[in-house]
């Protein structure tokens, strides 16, 4: 019997796989215990099921993106790097204008580790976190999106144990380890943050953390990808190709749920959208409920932005790993020694602008980078409503609202900013946050619909298929044993 | 007149505005503003770069256009216009914009004319990416002769290299060949079109090439030899010739991509071509499909019949193949409509599943032939063929291209 996997064939890789016995050894070792975490804490069921997925083999353009049925603990996960560019240098910080590091400056080795560790700690989590919802996709479309995502966080953390591996050595081999270790939500051996550990419990909910909190690794991945060390930001820079499919996944899964929303409204004649009784009685998302779930999505997020003012930060610009969002498009020195940026801060008379040395706000310069672009996603939604004639509107709530880190983690605000006292707090707060009903309702809305072309009554069908596939395409095969 | 452009836009209510087509451009013409992605029509090189990392789908909308679209307008837009009416044609199903590509196509398609109508699983075309004016240059890497050299019918096997430059094509496409030179009366040779017989990632797997089945034409007339201009530049190429090539064309006679389809093949001669592209595109990249391959295949002896040795090698459980011939020694003459009428049950059977589609592609004189044998099979199994016909027609299953 031949037993032997071909790591060659297996994995896609342009990272001279066949050329590194050492390394290729280490992913050897690494990659049954992966197939065993896929196949324990992935997608519940669905192990022997064909899924239309995409598959990056290479990085050029005709390689990345090969559609086929597949089962996908048979996926091939790659180790793929966006291609090097010749002579980079490092783009910002103390080393500006050196060239780019191949290998990791031993001065930097453990802060740089720490980065690819929680990075990669959040690939998995998610994956655990979306674990059951399989069980209740509003359609094979769907269903088929939720694994995309899947394969896809599973192939970030292999991008992250390779970096692990191959530039890390013993300690680099033992985060990898580690990674397939941590469990989210595990009591003993949690995912390293919060929001990670959080069960992801309704295709609501998923929409959401795919628009909000996958945007926050949009916009880590794009910090990392001006990384002065050479390999990670290869590696995040591809890892942002696929990122973007994750943001389309929440995007336009709340947009068809407010599609569909809107117009069985106009169809049932009702006129007031908070009127929220009368649409959940033709069994709809109300709109007052996505705004409620949009509050609590955006602000969990903001919280993984860390403190707005922070010396790690500083640290990681300064020595050239971190740089910021769209840092080579960015008119300035790229140094920010003498700098400023207006950090939102609260004092005794309320929330102002403050000019704070820009090295150690550059986690908030990162944060607001990403309300806008949140800002503007709801702007297309709001956009859904209008045309269908809706009289409502979506709008993000204060940064100052619901966060439990930063600036703002002890004092209370309303979604319009008004600061609260605790007590006002916990007597108002389910107006804005999704309450029990609510989240009662959003379950009893989740039944599985897995006919071919067929949606849950809740959401709209897309406007496109994937890889252009027609409406009845049976985006997953299920196992009819 | 200005001639119509086959402009490239992204459609701003699919759009999430991620930023992967921006980064993807290697020429700068994708760029954005707060509202919209837009794509410069002077820059954008049709290279499809952009097109699989977005993962939205609303990169790959196309307008012919007697002017472009300005970024302004585009950055305007909360949707995509319709296609102009004053440009022919719907949007979805541009054949070609080259004049002559156009009149060419829809001769070859007259048989279904306007109600022509690609494969639903067919994947986007890429069309008119290089026109007469604007051709791509490709190289002649190959020039192999594919029937015995005995017979007066001189096949050729003829392989095109792009090098560098992208030309993206799906099985089922055609290229138009500008041969050099002009007329008696000065005017440049006109273009002709060739199917291409190789399936999409090229003639070899990954390369940036493709293979054409051209037929030296002659023909006597009054004792007169008559050479084809074209046909016989392209059979007399040597290798590292260049050549002028136009296209790809065609955007309903495609491949369908769903493994599940069953695809009945009908040829004669070069008319094979397309069909070697599709049932290579099956044995590389959908080598277990559930769908069945079905190919009927006529010449007049086997000497003549492109690709007769390589076809005797595809196994019956993978391509279920007929050779018919009409000049065999000591038999009878046969054609493609008889070999059809006594495999009535299997023809039949296919008929009746949804998942069947049916592709004709040869001399126009096949056309009568097998339409017969299709109304009396379908007599035969209770069914009628012309509303057959319609219903595929109409869900993109019936092609016909002839010449």
């Amino acid at each position: 019997m031949n037993i032997e996997v071909s790591y060659d064939d297996l994995i896609p890789n342009n990272v001279g796989l066949s050329d590194d016995p050492k390394l290729k050894r280490a992913l050897e070792k690494w990659h049954p215990g992966y197939i065993d975490w896929w196949k324990t804490a992935g997608p519940a069921g669905y192990l022997e099921d064909e899924v239309y997925l995409r598959t990056a083999v290479s990085v050029d353009p005709k390689g990345w993106a090969k559609f086929g049925y597949v089962q996908m603990p048979k996926y091939r996960w790659g180790v793929l790097l966006s291609p090097a560019v010749e002579g980079r240098t490092i783009p910002f910080g103390e080393h500006k204008g050196e060239p780019a590091w191949q290998e990791v400056p031993g001065e930097y080795r453990s802060l740089m580790r720490r980065l690819v560790v929680i990075q990669g700690d959040t690939e998995p989590a998610s994956v655990e976190q979306q674990r059951a919802l399989g069980a209740t996709a509003p359609s094979l479309y769907d269903l088929r999106n939720l694994f995309q995502v899947n394969v896809e966080e599973g192939r970030h953390l292999w991008a992250m144990v390779y970096l692990l591996q191959k530039y890390f050595g013993r300690d680099g081999r033992e985060e990898a380890a580690a990674l397939l270790q941590r469990r989210s939500g595990d009591s003993d051996n949690p995912r390293m943050l919060g929001a990670f550990n959080e069960r992801t419990p309704d295709w609501l909910s998923f929409f959401m953390f795919t628009f909000f909190t996958d945007r926050d690794g949009k916009m880590q991945l794009e910090a990392l990808a001006q990384s002065g060390f050479d390999p990670l930001s290869r590696t995040c820079r591809f890892m942002l190709t696929e990122e973007a499919h994750h943001m389309f996944v929440g995007e336009t899964g709340i947009g068809r749920t407010i599609q569909r929303t809107c117009e069985g409204m106009k169809e049932a004649g009702i006129e007031d959208a908070n009127d929220i009784n009368a649409v959940r009685n033709l069994g709809l998302m109300d709109l007052p409920t996505i705004q409620k779930k949009a509050r609590l999505h955006y602000s969990l997020s903001l919280d993984l932005f860390g403190a707005e003012v922070s010396t790690n930060a500083a640290n990681a610009f300064n020595a050239g790993i971190k740089g910021r969002f769209h840092e080579n498009k960015i008119d300035d020195d790229h140094r920010l020694l003498n700098d400023t940026y207006p950090v939102l801060r609260l004092d005794d008379a309320g929330f102002k602008l403050t000019d704070t040395p820009a090295l150690t706000a550059l986690n908030a310069r990162l944060r607001d980078d990403y309300s806008n672009d949140c800002a503007k996603g709801v702007g297309r939604w709001n956009k859904i409503i209008e045309k269908t004639g809706v009289a409502f509107e979506l709008a993000l709530p204060h940064p100052a609202f619901n966060r439990r880190i930063g600036e703002f983690a002890e004092i209370e605000s309303a979604p319009d900013g008004t600061i609260l006292s605790q007590q006002d707090w916990e007597a108002r707060k389910d107006e804005w946050l999704p309450n029990a009903d609510d989240m009662d309702y959003i379950h009893s809305l989740m039944k599985p619909e897995y006919g071919a072309g067929k949606y849950a009554g809740w959401i709209a069908p897309p406007k496109v298929g994937i890889d252009n596939k027609p409406g009845d395409f049976e985006y997953v095969r299920l196992d009819q044993s | 007149m200005n001639v119509p452009l086959r402009q490239h836009l992204i459609d701003p209510e699919l759009c999430i505005r991620c930023g992967t087509c921006e980064e993807s451009c290697s020429v700068g013409a994708v760029s954005h503003n707060d509202d919209n992605y837009v794509v410069d029509a002077e820059k954008c090189k049709y290279c499809m770069d952009c097109i699989a990392p977005c993962p939205t789908g609303s990169i790959d909308n196309w307008r012919v256009v007697n002017s472009a679209y300005s970024l302004e307008e585009q950055f305007s837009w909360d949707e995509l216009p319709e296609q102009e009416d004053t440009v022919e044609s719907e949007s979805g199903s541009i054949e070609a914009i080259d004049d002559d590509a156009l009149a060419l196509l829809d001769a070859a398609h007259s048989a279904v004319g306007n109600r022509a109508k690609a494969p639903a699983s067919a994947d986007t075309p890429s069309v008119n990416l290089y026109t007469k004016d604007n051709p791509v240059i490709a190289r002649v890497v190959g020039n192999f002769p594919i029937t015995e050299d005995v017979v007066e019918n001189d096949v050729r096997h003829i392989v095109l290299d792009f090098g560098s430059t992208a030309f993206p094509f799906l099985e089922g496409q055609t290229i138009g060949i500008l041969p050099p030179g002009t007329d008696a009366k000065g005017k440049p040779h006109r273009m002709r079109l060739y199917s291409i017989s190789s399936p999409r990632d090229g003639e070899r797997p990954n390369h940036n090439n493709l293979a054409l089945t051209v037929k030296r034409e002659i023909s006597k007339v009054d004792e007169e030899i008559h050479e084809g201009i074209a046909s016989n530049y392209i059979c007399n190429l040597e290798r590292d010739d260049e050549v002028r090539v136009t296209g790809p064309y065609g955007s309903t006679f495609l491949m369908p991509n769903d493994p599940g389809a069953n695809i009945l093949m009908i040829c004669t001669g070069t008319g094979s071509a397309p069909f070697r592209a599709f049932t290579e595109r099956r044995r590389r990249a959908m080598a277990n499909a559930e769908g069945r391959l079905m190919l009927i295949f006529g010449a007049r002896r086997p000497a003549e019949l492109p690709y007769f040795g390589p076809l005797k090698k595809i196994p019956p459980e993978f391509l279920d193949q007929e050779l018919v011939f009409s000049r065999l020694d000591g038999q009878e003459k046969e054609y493609v409509q008889d070999r059809m009428r006594q495999r009535t049950d299997d023809i039949h059977a296919l008929l009746e599943d949804k998942a069947t589609h049916i592709f004709i592609c040869g001399l126009k004189d096949m056309e009568a032939g097998v339409n017969e044998a299709l109304t009396d099979i379908c007599h035969q199994g209770g069914s009628d063929w012309v509303e057959c016909r319609r219903e595929m027609l109409e869900s993109g299953r019936y092609h016909v291209e002839t010449y």
